[in-house]
């Protein structure tokens, strides 16, 4: 099988790999970059665990190709601090015991990040839909609504 | 009892493994690679029973980047299991298999795609032989038989009464017969099994696995692979979630075994999420039919149950989980009577386990409803009648477990005036309805899975030379339930130093013995052991101090990491603290102030004595009655827990919502209140998925029909409401700082609520979960039919 060279932005570098043509962006993710923050929790797109932003959008990393983020944005668990500042969804998911087996959080957190993004007011239904995709088996999702909501108030206040 | 102050426990201290998880570093079984790492693959049955007639490697085995394969041949016929009575697995199949998924032969290979295709090389030749597929099949005249040494497809059988029930029906003024049948759940944990396995040459075999249970893991992994258990090593990395279905060894981890010693390189193996649901050990389908006799005042007299279990086609847990199905009615009411027959029966499916709320979750929720039931009859309130009859602090049940502490009455109410249960009970519209239940739990197993005298938990502590860290080693097994935090949490308050100056690792065998998470047993056990080894810890540091300084030890104290002087007299540390800052001149944060730190004083003790090092350990007394299976249901105390649901069903569909739930847990003392909340809100999840939607369910040849999380539904943030969790604190006399279970109990009462609540609605009793919308309509339906007949 040839090989396809991409090219894409990672976490705010630019970044070149050689992929399989029919490699899954996961897979690009896990074994050739070992970055193993983004994980496999079912492989058919049903968990949410390998949940990944691609141009800042929340897009689950099992069912991409990795041939299809050339020329694009891709942010993953790793590249959310800034340097030793957590950001403030990592920091609230801390305090608030949003985080169990921890299994579902990377991509609890980038779902939760795209959702502000894009709505820095959201409603409680407004998280619950953003993240019904994450599937958690540990926490019911209360702590982690809370703490959600925890940074939306933030935003709120800083405004 | 009176309200202790503590410096660190009972407080909501972010968990100490939160930042690792938060931003991608925790690193999982699947998230570990070794150099000249090796991939595993294992080959399954595509039949539910069939005799094997050959098995070819050759063409596996030719496969260029295929380093090995194995077959029973090759790994031999070691049988293994969970309770040793009852081993009745091999790790690969030989003569026959006995479910869709029953394992083969394993290969190992350069990469996963070729691991794979070596796998669909190797010919297998088969008999087909009719397939048990359910307990009645399983049963019948002349069925096919799973296991020669288990004739009838029984896997076990219990009888066991306490008191005199037909005797005690007799002086009832009413009986009444209830079922109830659940569905085979899964444990739906995010992680799927995976482990990696690395044998060196010199005879020593590590294995990092994600497992509940690296201390049973090390031994079955000895037994079957030959090798001495003080030459294998169980590393537990971080775990995504567990439930019970990770409790004991698998064929993953034996097989990734087997391959690392074939191929002297180490082997990675991970399950699909397919082959999650095929390996299984989950909870049971449960038939059960209970007869409770009670007397008009609302006394409840006797009951009269049995139960039976689809068990799949190996025992796994199960011969605890048929006593436990039993022996957990015996609280938290006063049930003078009791006789109990159940049976675990063999059917060419994967095997059931342990699942969290073992045994007990489907008979409490028959047993909970038939109480509403009663409540009717009699036109008492429910949670009256639940009140009347409520065991309290001190009583014993028929089945000889103590009570020795159970705040369940504080509970019930906590839960009534949480809910506003008497402004809503019976006033609520049609399809509109309010239910609840209680439940109760073991806070760990009494006994080990194996007959044995061990302690079930022992831990080491070891204090950083410069006397700045204390390092806690333990077997324990950090899941997801924060087990790693509450074993800091309570060495930190024993020494009287902050937590942040706590570091714990955890879950390698060659650390410590820990028999794991399961039977929500750590915070007790492992939590006794801990506060054991920081005590002795602290008793040596104070000893060297005591000496130095020429102050009796009894006065001496630590406390917020400062050494605490009983009475007037001073302590005179001056030229130790000279000293202390001599030998570490530059170093930042040196000590100041008024009061000797716990860092200079452990410092002293290491110039006195070497590394100190101080161990723990925790083993229960002797616990139960003297009958056959006395031990399951034992335990040093128990959790109780209650529970108000509320609920929508539209008549139209058939849909349930559940708009409400008010959780009341008793866990002695919480450790940390957030990880409490946490245990309770997870579990709620997990029994709401249960009651609503989770089912396993297979074709006519025995075929996984739903094997993915798409297929097997689990809850998601939009089927959970928001749940007002109540602690209460009961103070547990034989749990560490008075603390007892959370992670299992609070499961017990939701499907009865949610039952109880559906019947408050719609007047219909539903008595086969889950309840779907066509099982709700159907039901409503029989029942308008019913009326108008
Ligand atoms: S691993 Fe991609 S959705 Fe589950
Ligand atoms: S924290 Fe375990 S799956 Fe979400």
């Amino acid at each position: 099988m040839k090989k396809c060279h991409i090219t894409f932005q990672l976490n705010g570098r630019t970044c070149e790999v050689l992929v399989d043509p029919n490699q899954t962006l996961l897979s690009m993710l896990r074994e050739d970059l070992s970055l193993t923050g983004t994980k496999y929790g079912c492989g058919e797109g049903d968990c949410g665990a390998c949940t990944v932003l691609l141009d800042d959008e929340p897009v689950n990393s099992c069912l991409i190709l990795a041939a299809q983020v050339d020329g694009h944005k891709l942010t993953t668990i790793e590249g959310l601090a800034d340097g030793d500042k957590l950001h403030p969804l990592q920091t609230s998911f801390i305090d608030k015991g949003a985080i169990q087996c921890g299994f579902c959080t990377p991509g609890m957190i980038l779902s939760a990040k795209a959702l502000l993004d894009e709505e820095p007011n959201p409603c409680e239904l407004d998280i619950r839909t953003a993240i019904s995709g994450n599937l958690c088996r540990c926490t019911g999702y209360q702590k982690i609504v809370e703490a959600v909501k925890a940074v939306a108030d933030d935003c709120q206040g800083e405004n | 009892m009176p309200k202790k102050k503590f410096d660190v426990l009972n407080s909501r201290a972010p968990r100490v493994d939160a930042a690792i998880k938060a931003t991608g570093k925790a690193q999982y079984a699947d998230d570990l690679s070794r150099t000249g790492q090796l991939y595993g693959a294992i080959l399954q049955s595509p039949l539910a029973h069939a005799r094997i007639l050959s098995i070819d490697t050759g063409k596996a085995e030719r496969l260029p980047g295929v380093k090995a394969v194995i077959t029973a041949k090759d790994v031999g016929l070691t049988k293994y299991g969970v309770s040793p009575a009852r081993y009745d697995e091999t790790l690969f199949a030989h003569d026959k298999v006995r479910y869709v998924g029953d394992e083969i032969a394993a290969v190992a290979a350069v990469d996963p795609a070729t691991a794979q295709a070596a796998l669909d090389l190797i010919k297998v030749e088969y008999e087909e032989l009719p397939a048990v597929l359910t307990i009645d099949e399983a049963l019948a005249d002349k069925a096919p038989q799973l296991h020669d040494d288990y004739p009838g497809n029984i896997s076990a059988e219990v009888h066991q009464e306490f008191g005199d029930v037909a005797a005690a029906f007799k002086e009832c003024d009413f009986i009444h017969t209830h079922k109830l049948v659940n569905k085979r759940q899964d444990g739906g944990f995010i992680e799927p099994h995976s482990c990696v396995a690395e044998y060196d040459h010199d005879g020593r075999l590590t294995l990092y696995t994600s497992t509940q249970v690296s201390h049973y893991v090390q031994r079955t992994v000895a037994m079957v692979t030959g090798i001495p258990i003080g030459r294998v090593r169980v590393v537990r990395p971080c775990v995504g979630g567990g439930f019970g279905p990770k409790c004991e060894a698998t064929p993953l981890e034996l097989s990734a075994c087997f391959l690392a010693i074939k191929t002297g390189s180490p082997v990675k193996i991970t399950y699909s999420r397919e082959q999650v649901f095929l390996h299984s050990r989950a909870r049971h389908q449960f038939y059960h039919e209970m007869t409770t006799g009670f007397k008009k005042d609302g006394t409840i007299m006797a009951l009269a149950h049995s139960c039976r279990l689809d068990g799949g086609a190996y025992s796994s847990f199960g011969i605890a989980t048929v006593y436990y199905a039993g022996s957990l009615l015996g609280a938290p009411y006063r049930l003078p009577n009791m006789k109990y027959d159940g049976m675990r029966v063999y059917t060419n499916k994967p095997a059931c386990g342990a699942q969290r709320g073992h045994g007990g979750v489907a008979a409490r929720a028959c047993f909970e409803q038939q109480l509403d039931i009663i409540a009717e009859e009699l036109k008492i309130d429910p949670i009256e009648l639940r009140m009347m009859n409520m065991m309290e602090t001190g009583d014993t049940t028929c089945n000889a477990l103590d009570m020795s502490s159970l705040g369940m009455k504080e509970c019930v109410n906590a839960v009534k005036k949480g809910s506003k249960w008497q402004k809503k009970k019976g006033k609520l519209p049609d399809g509109k309805g309010i239910g609840m239940a209680c439940g109760f739990f073991v806070s760990g197993a009494g006994y080990p899975i194996y007959r044995s005298d061990t302690f079930h938990s022992t831990a080491e502590i070891k204090v950083a030379e410069d006397g700045g860290t204390v390092i806690l080693r333990s077997g324990i097994a950090e899941i997801g339930q924060g087990a790693n935090t509450m074993v800091a949490m309570i060495a930190a308050e024993t020494l009287g130093i902050p937590l942040a100056d706590v570091r714990v690792d955890s879950g390698d065998t060659d650390y410590s013995v820990d028999l794991g998470a399961y039977s929500s047993r750590q915070t007790l056990m492992s939590g006794h052991a801990t506060k054991d080894a920081a005590e002795n810890v602290k008793a040596q540091i104070l000893a060297v101090v005591a000496d130095k300084l020429k102050m009796d030890v009894k006065n001496l104290d630590i406390r917020n990491g400062f050494v605490k002087v009983k009475g007037r007299k001073k302590l005179d540390f001056a030229k130790f603290r000279d000293y202390y800052r001599k030998e570490h001149r530059g170093w930042p944060n040196m000590p100041d102030g008024a009061e000797l730190s716990f860092t200079e004083a452990a410092r002293m003790a290491f110039l006195k004595k070497g590394t100190i090092v101080g161990t723990g350990k925790y083993k229960p007394p002797i616990l139960g009655g003297k009958f056959k299976g006395a031990a399951v249901g034992t335990s040093p105390a128990y959790g109780g827990s209650a529970q108000v649901v509320e609920v929508t069903v539209d008549r139209q569909t058939g849909r349930i919502t559940v708009d409400d739930m008010t959780d009341a847990h008793d866990c002695g003392l919480a450790i940390n209140k957030t990880m409490v909340e946490g245990q309770m809100q997870g579990s709620l999840s997990m029994g709401l998925g249960e009651a609503l939607f989770e089912e396993v369910k297979f074709d006519e040849k025995g075929h996984l029909m739903t094997p993915s999380l798409g297929e097997y539904r689990i809850a998601t943030a939009l089927d959970m409401p928001n749940i007002d969790t109540l602690i209460i604190e009961s103070g547990e006399p034989n749990g560490p700082f008075g603390a007892k279970e959370v992670g299992e109990g609070a499961i017990m009462p939701t499907i009865p609520a949610i039952l109880n609540a559906v019947y408050d609605a719609t007047g219909v009793r539903i008595t086969e979960l889950p309840l779907t919308p066509e099982r709700v309509l159907l039901a409503l339906k029989e029942a308008e039919a019913e009326k108008n007949a």
